[in-house]
């Protein structure tokens, strides 16, 4: 408070920090309670397996990761607008089928199949979204229709043969299964990233200093960087032990923050909050709601397929059962999980992560433990309930404090 | 048309005050239902004008024709002067007319200067949030507002607060007229108050303030103008000063059909510039 001496009435910086703490308290939890659940799920699971936490299977628990947390992006975007995607898993299959047969039925370049993988992707969101404006049908039944229809597309696409095996020389193998950055690259980007996020607290910081508005310190925005950088690096000095970091789990990671800072520090972003908050106030306040629907559907369409297509090149393969299962519902638990609510306009592009950390995590400490996918399945039933009473008592408790 | 109106009662408005807004004989029906008969009305920059009547008595109907949710049936609107259409909400705002709804439409996921800038949005390469933040404390400071901080989300505030916030928000973009719809209806004593405060900071300045109304005494203590609505027709149009809490009433429920034959007595339609006789 004294180093600004403008007359703006703001609270000293200590209450600000005990709101914080209260808001915390009183149910503004935001990722606490996944990173907590993170922390108990691999004391259990290490406790239980010593192998649970080896470098070994920490890497391809960040590979397993990578395919369903994708998916799980576009679903945070839908459900940030209070609606939801149930084809993600047959989208994912979909695309699968169509980049095996393209690569190998049809001898197209990689690009190319990717291409047309993903143009079907936003094909197929944008006659969700269309559907949506246009006839209002709820976004639920539109997609579960959209789970069957498209489902039987994936059995068309592959045709009798039911499995295509990928080539394991190609690209998208290669990337999903083997390439892993060398440690000093790893290192390298783990500082650019805390270093990108320094510089802008510190240019942020500027700004608001020139506009005369009350600011954080500077040495809290540096501990935040400094946290992050020792977390990383420890990370992937851990996993360089193994094989190292996974191409594909940075990928992964990469379109995290880009969605975030789409979705915090652009006008789009915050017309997506804007219409999960309240759709009369967006549309009152000019923007055009049905643009953003339709966005919305088509980015959830797309990732979808950008996670089946890592998927399939993990498995090298595409078949009838890709992106069956619990491909599905794993990708929607994941989003809910990670805490984005389902009630729309409050959640952030890492409840993905956070959320596919905890649901593969459990899978595989499970699958470490020789469990069958029996009590998986439950359990990761149980987990997904959990969260969405977290919500839900949350979003209660916001309300009675006066915060929902 | 061009009679000046010195001896309208109450004393007639100066010459020399141009209407910002003007409506002239505005009709609009549901099916069979008129809502609205050939209604007259002048809306003048820094005046309060109160739109008071009973309910069913055509206000929100009113209200909703100049924010461009419903186009009028028949009628003419004069902006500044000029015709215009209403057709849709983008361009009443386009206009400058900014209307503030009884269920005032914010976000409540959102912090304040979200909602303040919703739509209009001050960007750079990205969002600028610190010349929103700047510009919203500017703005609230203003008119006076108590708001504890800028960044928390609406849901946290109170309700007086968050009318607040939504008449702050009709002001960016500096229109040239603001409707209230109801802004006191949902809010204590104390709240109350701080929202009247408010319309009178709108006044000095310089908007033409339109505030619908079912509590006379807040319509008393800024309205600078009454316009009585019943069933769909002008049925009154009061200088507040001069005017009784009971005349008021009897013109909203019928007591005095027609108290003053509308509206050319009081306010002749837009009058030629020229010096008057």
């Amino acid at each position: 408070m004294s180093e600004t001496t403008q007359p703006t009435p703001t609270r000293a910086r200590i209450p600000a920090l005990v709101d914080e703490v209260r808001s915390r308290l009183t149910g503004n939890l935001g990722s606490l309670p996944v990173v907590v659940g993170l922390v108990i799920i691999c004391v259990v699971f290490q406790a239980l397996n010593p192998s649970f936490l080896s470098a070994d299977n920490l890497v391809n628990l960040t590979l397993q990761c990578a395919a369903g947390g994708t998916i799980a992006i576009g679903v945070v975007l839908v459900l940030l607008l209070g609606q939801i995607d149930l084809s993600v898993g047959s989208v994912s299959g979909l695309a699968a089928a169509i980049l095996a047969v393209s690569l190998t039925q049809l001898g197209w370049a990689l690009p190319l199949a990717i291409g047309a993988a993903l143009l079907t992707g936003v094909a197929i969101g944008l006659l969700y979204g269309v559907l949506f404006t246009r006839f209002g049908v709820p976004s639920f039944v539109i997609t579960l229709a959209g789970l069957l229809g498209v489902l039987g597309l994936q059995l068309k696409v592959l045709g009798p043969t039911g499995s295509i095996n990928i080539p394991f020389d190609s690209p998208i193998v290669l990337f999903a299964q083997s390439w892993f950055l060398p440690p000093w690259v790893a290192y390298l980007l783990a500082a650019l990233w805390a270093g990108g996020m320094f510089t802008s607290a510190v240019l942020r910081q500027r700004r608001r200093r020139r506009a005369e508005l009350p600011t954080t310190p500077l040495g809290w925005q540096a501990l935040r960087a400094g946290g992050l950088l020792t977390l990383c690096a420890l990370g992937v000095a851990y996993l360089a032990t193994d094989r190292g970091v996974g191409v594909m789990f940075v990928f992964f990671i990469v379109l995290v923050i880009v969605m975030d800072v789409v979705l915090t520090r652009t006008r789009w972003g915050r017309e997506v909050y804007a219409v999960g908050g309240s759709v009369e106030a967006a549309r009152r306040a000019g923007i055009r709601v049905d643009r953003v629907y339709i966005s919305v559907f088509v980015l959830c369409s797309s990732f979808a397929v950008v996670g089946g297509l890592l998927a399939a090149g993990r498995l090298a393969s595409a078949s009838l059962s890709s992106g069956g299962g619990d491909t599905n519902l794993n990708a929607i638990a994941a989003a809910v999980i990670g805490g984005t609510s389902l009630f729309g306009g409050r959640g952030s592009a890492w409840s993905a992560l956070l959320g596919i950390a905890v649901i593969q995590s459990i899978s595989n400490g499970l699958t470490l433990l020789n469990l069958d996918s029996s009590i998986r399945y439950m359990i990761t039933g149980g987990v997904l309930l959990l969260a969405v009473i977290i919500d839900s008592l949350s979003r209660r408790s916001r309300a009675a404090h006066g915060q929902a | 048309m061009s009679v000046a109106a010195v001896d309208g009662p109450g004393g007639a408005d100066p010459l020399d005050r141009v209407p910002v807004l003007s409506m002239r004989g505005i009709s609009k029906s549901f099916g069979k239902v008129q809502a609205l008969t050939d209604i007259h009305l002048d809306i003048f920059p820094g005046e309060v004008v109160a739109i008071v009547g009973d309910n069913g008595a055509g206000k929100s109907t009113l209200v909703k024709i100049l924010a461009g949710v419903h186009p009028a049936d028949a009628g003419e609107i004069e902006f500044e002067r000029a015709p215009v259409a209403i057709p849709d909400p983008t361009a009443s705002r386009a206009l400058g007319i900014a209307t503030v709804f009884q269920d005032l439409a914010l976000c409540d996921n959102l912090d304040v200067v979200a909602n303040l800038f919703l739509g209009r949005e001050i960007t750079r390469t990205a969002l600028d949030e610190e010349e929103m933040e700047r510009e919203a404390w500017a703005l609230l400071r203003q008119l006076s507002a108590r708001i504890p901080s800028v960044r928390v989300p609406i849901a946290a505030l109170s309700g007086g607060q968050r009318q607040t916030v939504a008449i702050a928000r009709s002001l960016i973009g500096d229109p040239r007229v603001v409707i209230l719809d109801e802004p006191t209806a949902a809010l204590g004593v104390a709240q109350t108050a701080e929202v009247l405060n408010l319309i009178e900071r709108l006044r000095e300045r310089g908007h033409g303030v339109v505030l619908i109304s079912h509590n006379m005494a807040d319509v008393q203590a800024v309205a600078d103008r009454i316009v009585v609505l019943r069933l769909g027709r002008n049925n009154g149009d009061f200088l507040a000063a001069d005017v009784g809490y009971e005349d008021i009433i009897a013109a909203i429920t019928g007591a005095t059909e027609h108290a003053r034959p509308m509206p050319e007595p009081v306010y002749p339609a837009p009058r030629r510039i020229g010096p008057v006789a």
